[in-house]
């Protein structure tokens, strides 16, 4: 482990990216192949099963640490985090010798925790954490509850990788997609060598879009863009490779299984396609609000019903693959082309769309169309260059999203929470309320859209006006006001105010207004 | 409170009523006796002052021209109807816990303090008494401090890196006591010790005092570039990300303080580096501290309060919060932005 932690300790001292990446190169060129697997593994957010429950976890460190359980609980409201709050409250020191085993070794010992009876899972534990330094047991915690984050995005995993193998880094980035895990292959299988059978469900890297920010005229010649709705569906690769189709989202999850009614595409699309669009519950012609496709997210596979009720379809809007061919180089407008071909005069009973192109002829008129989206059922526009090739992750310049302005309301905060990672230690996650008559009702939380001095001023004020506590909760008086922004409304009769917010944030913190002039629930209905 | 009240809660800050005094008082009071010199605990618009002798020339340098008197370590002195005398505390040279006597009931003071000697500033001396009123700014288990040579150490071998790299070390650390603390503690590196204004007007204070502090320069326009390539520059915290910063070139920053211990708050820093020194007692400091004045009354302030009150009365102690108005400035916001950082935080 201490080859790992030494990263894991350069990673998290540095706010800079080529420090980050020249620290994982030297891992990657030094590490035996087991351990670099799992580091990959690992900065992609694949973890061991978990074999201890976090309860269990809470009360050893307590009992070790010589701590009452309250007052555990109460250093891990103020940390944030419960792998960093057991390693800082156990005894410090490692025992003698210390830790001589491999990364993986503890990845296999971690496993095995979940084959133990409660005492010897226990004794396993504690024997871990006793031979361990405070990093090394900070590792050992995150590996059992996972969320190692290090602040290295895929893309600066894989250019580290790519340096250290001499593997391009976009065959790399490719390499790395899909559902493997290391016990599934191996370093040699997964990086080095090209195995024709495992590529066969892989999808590419996607393509990611920036918000437009500083105005559409920026782009330049309204000519050279294709404009597309951008809908609120699930982005997604379909590949037809082999006689099989797979479904890939873009958080490279494999979900074949639950959109069985794409498998359609294998009687109508050649072998050796891939598309790019979003799936997307769709009926008369017409797109269903995201609340339909989301009653079948959470599903591995999906009841008759449901599929009647949310059937989907994808909404192509590019072509990455056509005969077995990679077509990411070819400019958009040629992958364009090919895709209508491909999908021209199809039936109408083939889950299979193109996303038509929206004409405009200057920005104004575009600008005159975009304001229609929400009556639409859509987001906003898309806009990509027309010349552009494929190029997979986040690049600034080819792709733009270009939003309408999001629905606000002005909400009162009732409960405020601390954050985690960094903004541990700051109350950043609220609970926000409107007038119902008297009273204040909750409607939604929010995270995100203040700046870190405002949270700072935020959480003195709730630290001096905490009118009761519920375990990390802080319940305040109704006294500031905020306006919260948000994509979409729906009619939930799960939730008290009986709707639910699409993408909620606080878009700023109404200084300037009294709690009693906050929305009332009727001005929210009046949304619906 | 009960009849054995030495001292008493008020709106201006603590008070002694045998004496007519108060200590530390935030608002403008006849009689201030001072434990030490930040700024959260030394105000302006006090009628007269009483702090050691070693805490007087910082106190005028701060506040200017005031009516104030010094004393020394263990001298005791008659106010009124109470007997007081100030022993070091180990915070920052100069800082001291202030015993008061009424009655033969004794209650001391804390100010703020830590356990651990620095080599700079009069180590702390646990003082007996009835009833104790301590700081706890790092009253949770989460804070342990490890011993300063190893911390020394670390900031060393960051030095070192960045002159190896050409690049300048600019360390944050407050103005009084972890700057000096700093530079006596780190020594000889591969180059000079260069320094902030603040930083510097306080050592030359110090050091005029007899503090053993090694030799420094203050930075200017007129600063040889190549020799801040490999320097060690002490700032204060306001300091880091500043446009002074921004002259002195490449720069890897690091900052000096207990609340380095915890990852989120090192992240939202955005330094560089985060080193864990701290000048107030850690959980085992606190602990100590509290066990060695054979007090059975505790009075916590300033800092975790509610938590550690609750520790201590698990552990058989009579503890109760005291709100000071030290509270919001430097312990509960310890992330504050650098612009609003004053020199009173740990």
């Amino acid at each position: 482990m201490k080859r790992f932690a030494a990263l894991y300790t350069a990673l998290d001292q540095s706010t800079k990216t080529t420090t980050k990446v020249a620290a994982l190169e030297a891992y990657f060129r030094e590490a035996p192949d087991a351990d670099r697997l799992w580091t990959i593994a690992l900065l992609s957010g694949r973890r061991p099963r978990r074999g201890v429950t976090t309860t269990q976890l809470r009360d050893w460190a307590a009992e070790l640490a010589g701590l009452p359980q309250w007052l555990f609980e109460d250093s891990y409201a103020v940390v944030g985090d419960l792998a960093e709050t057991i390693a800082l409250v156990l005894p410090e020191g490692e025992a003698p010798g210390g830790d001589t085993r491999s990364l993986s070794d503890w990845i296999a010992e971690v496993k095995r925790l979940g084959t133990l009876d409660e005492p010897a899972r226990k004794a396993a534990v504690l024997g871990a954490w006793g031979t361990l330094d405070r990093t090394g047991r900070f590792v050992f915690n995150k590996l059992i509850t996972g969320g190692l984050r290090v602040g290295v995005s895929q893309t600066l995993m894989t250019r580290a990788l790519a340096r250290a193998t001499g593997v391009p880094e976009p065959e790399l980035a490719h390499r790395l997609m899909g559902d493997w895990t290391p016990e599934t292959v191996s370093f040699e299988s997964l990086v080095l060598t090209r195995d024709p059978e495992a590529d066969l469900s892989k999808p590419y890297p996607f393509c990611l879009a920036y918000q437009v920010e500083d105005g559409v005229q920026a782009l330049g010649s309204p000519a050279d863009w294709l404009a597309e709705w951008k809908w609120d569906g699930i982005r997604g690769q379909v590949i037809l490779r082999g006689g099989q189709h797979f479904v890939w989202s873009r958080g490279e999850e494999l979900m074949t299984d639950r959109f069985p009614e794409l498998a359609r595409l294998r009687d109508f699309v050649p072998e050796g396609t891939v598309f790019d669009g979003e799936i997307l519950g769709w009926r008369d012609g017409a797109p269903l609000p995201f609340a339909a496709l989301q009653t079948r997210i959470g599903r591995k596979t999906v009841p008759k019903k449901l599929l009647a009720e949310a059937p989907v379809i994808l909404l192509a809007y590019d072509l990455l693959e056509a005969g077995g061919e990679d077509l990411r180089a070819a400019p958009l407008a040629e992958r364009r082309a090919r895709l209508a071909t491909l999908t021209e005069g199809l039936p109408d009973e083939v889950p299979l769309r193109l996303s038509p192109e929206v004409g405009f002829d200057d920005w104004a008129a575009l600008a005159a169309l975009r304001a229609t989206s929400r009556a639409r059922g859509a987001e906003g526009l898309m806009l990509k260059r027309r010349a552009a090739p494929y190029v997979g992750g986040r690049r600034k310049g080819d792709w733009w999203k270009w939003k309408v302005d999001p629905l606000s309301v002005d909400a009162v905060m009732i409960y405020a929470q601390a954050g985690h990672g960094r903004r541990a230690n700051l109350f950043t996650d609220y609970t926000f309320a409107v007038w119902d008559g008297d009273a204040l009702v909750p409607f939604t939380k929010a995270y995100s859209g203040l700046t870190d001095a405002e949270f700072r001023e935020i959480t003195a004020w709730v630290r001096k006006n905490t009118l009761q506590r519920f375990g990390p909760v802080r319940q305040v008086p109704g006294e500031l006001v905020f306006e919260i922004g948000f994509e979409g409304i729906q009619p939930s009769p799960r939730h008290k105010s009986g709707i639910a917010l699409r993408f909620p944030r606080m878009l700023r913190w109404r200084r300037d207004k009294p709690a009693a002039e906050a929305d009332t629930l009727e001005s929210l209905r009046a949304l619906l | 409170m009960g009849d054995m009240a030495v001292l008493s809660f008020t709106e201006a800050g603590i008070w002694c009523e045998a004496g007519d005094f108060h200590i530390d008082p935030w608002r403008p009071v006849p009689r201030a006796l001072i434990t030490h010199g930040h700024a959260d605990h030394a105000r302006p618009g006090h009628g007269a002052y009483l702090a050691t002798h070693a805490a007087l020339p910082v106190l005028r340098h701060r506040l200017g021209d005031i009516r104030a008197e010094g004393i020394a370590y263990g001298e005791a002195r008659q106010i009124g109807g109470a007997t007081v005398s100030f022993h070091p505390a180990g915070h920052v040279p100069g800082s001291a816990q202030i015993r008061v006597e009424v009655g033969g009931e004794v209650w001391v003071v804390s100010g703020d303090y830590k356990t651990e000697p620095d080599g700079l500033c009069e180590p702390f001396d646990p003082v007996r008494c009835h009833a104790f009123i301590s700081e706890c700014t790092f009253g949770l288990p989460v804070f342990r401090w490890a011993p300063q040579a190893e911390v020394a150490a670390e900031i060393r071998a960051w030095w070192q890196a960045n002159a190896a790299a050409g690049r300048v070390s600019l360390l944050g650390a407050y103005a009084l006591g972890k700057a000096q603390r700093l530079m006596a503690a780190v020594g000889d590196g591969p180059g000079p010790i260069l320094t902030h204004g603040a930083v510097e007007a306080v050592t030359d204070v110090l050091r005029g005092q007899g503090y053993a502090l090694p030799a420094t320069e203050l930075v200017t326009p007129g600063t040889d570039k190549a020799r801040l390539a490999g320097a060690l520059v002490i700032a204060p915290p306001a300091a880091l990300g500043s446009a002074w910063a921004r002259r002195l070139g490449t720069v890897s920053t690091g900052f000096a303080s207990g609340w380095m211990r915890m990852r989120g708050v090192r992240r939202r820093r955005g330094a560089d580096r985060g080193f864990v020194m701290s000048d107030h007692a850690d959980w085992d400091g606190l602990n100590a501290a509290i066990a060695a004045t054979g007090a059975e009354r505790v009075f916590v302030t300033h800092g975790y309060t509610s938590v550690f009150r609750r520790w201590l009365e698990s552990r058989g102690y009579d503890a109760q919060v005291v709100a000071t108005e030290f509270e919001g400035e430097s312990v509960e916001t310890p992330a504050r932005e650098p612009a609003a950082a004053t020199e009173a935080g740990p």
